[in-house]
């Protein structure tokens, strides 16, 4: 069970029915760290010339950012698979519409798509 | 494993068998809710991916003229209050109702400050006419005709994200005041839980919105 359930009384003897997972200061600490350094890489990568690999480093890392804000500080990381399912059903559905648009126009014959 | 208290606890609802379950219900409604949200921005995001892959010129050069210092400034204003959401969360877990305070109070600081800086660049905006419609007067080089549709899709897409901050910022505000009569206490705080799920969800749309704005190659115009 990814909660911490406990029958115990708790600080003040109210019942811990409701307890959930406590994450240790540092760790929000060093995501937070994380982001930062990531924002400032994204910042900095954005003035050198990397061709149309701008953009892909530019959503890797803000995926990656948007990672550990989903797992450590929404705590998708210590909630149940009910949880993780919808979250992922989410950026399955998103996925559709990004992928399934694009399909439509990749295949509207050549000339659409130019690396600048 | 249930009914083994004799009083159930004050907030505890009857169609639940512990707090437990009830926080895990309401917790899964707010991602319910964060889902839908997810694909009301993600409309946004695809029509700005298909219009920045069509006009690229247009799209890099109307992304020049957004301050990305300020741009900057905002996402690690974001981040940071983030950092507070999450602390205010954990403080209601163990029942600080100081901690509580203190870090509500910094988030909505924070959100307040984010949302002035974005004023400024807002005012930028209309000062130099690039504000879509009939006094828009940006050109730029190498495709005048398309530079409008970055702007439009600027302002929907910043202008929609800055609403849910005023939103998120509202209910920070009602949390405060219910922190400050000491209604969460370690067996019950879910507001500040579900109510954290919703301004992580706002800090990471701004997470996607600041490369995909504010950073379209800026290889070349260092110094803006």
């Amino acid at each position: 069970m990814a909660h911490d359930m406990t029958a115990a009384a708790g600080a003040n003897g109210e019942d811990m029915q409701g307890a959930t997972h406590l994450v240790p200061v540092r760790v929000y600490l060093t995501i937070f760290t994380l982001l930062m350094i990531l924002t400032a890489t994204t910042v900095g990568v954005s003035f050198l010339d990397l061709g149309p690999f701008n953009t892909v480093v530019a959503i890797v890392i803000a995926v990656t950012k948007m990672m550990l804000v989903i797992l450590y500080f929404m705590h998708v990381r210590y909630s149940t698979r009910l949880t993780w399912a919808v979250v992922a059903g989410g950026f399955f559905w998103l996925a559709l519409l990004l992928l399934l648009t694009l399909g439509d126009y990749l295949t509207r014959g050549p000339g659409w798509l130019r690396f600048g | 494993m249930s009914g083994a208290h004799p009083t159930p606890h004050p907030r505890l609802q009857h169609h639940f068998d512990s707090l437990e379950q009830q926080f895990e219900a309401s917790a899964l409604g707010m991602w319910l809710f964060l889902v839908t949200e997810i694909l009301f921005f993600g409309g946004l995001f695809m029509a700005y991916m298909i219009y920045r892959l069509t006009y690229p010129e247009a799209f890099a050069e109307a992304s020049h003229e957004l301050d990305v210092v300020l741009g900057g400034i905002n996402t690690a204003v974001l981040i940071s209050s983030s950092l507070t959401m999450a602390m205010a969360v954990w403080s209601a877990q163990l029942g600080r109702r100081t901690g509580q305070l203190l870090f509500l109070g910094l988030t909505i600081g924070l959100g307040l400050v984010f949302l002035g800086i974005k004023a400024v660049e807002y005012g930028h905006k209309f000062e130099h006419g690039l504000v879509p419609g009939p006094n828009f007067r940006f050109e730029s080089a190498r495709d005048p005709v398309h530079s409008q549709l970055f702007f439009s899709l600027y302002f929907i897409m910043t202008g929609l994200h800055a609403v849910h901050m005023i939103v998120g910022i509202g209910l920070m505000a009602v949390l405060f005041v219910l922190a400050f009569k000491g209604r969460f206490t370690r067996a019950y705080h879910t507001p500040v839980e579900v109510s954290g799920l919703y301004w992580h969800f706002v800090d990471i749309v701004w997470i996607f919105l600041f490369p995909l704005l504010y950073l379209i190659d800026r290889h070349g115009t260092v110094g803006h």
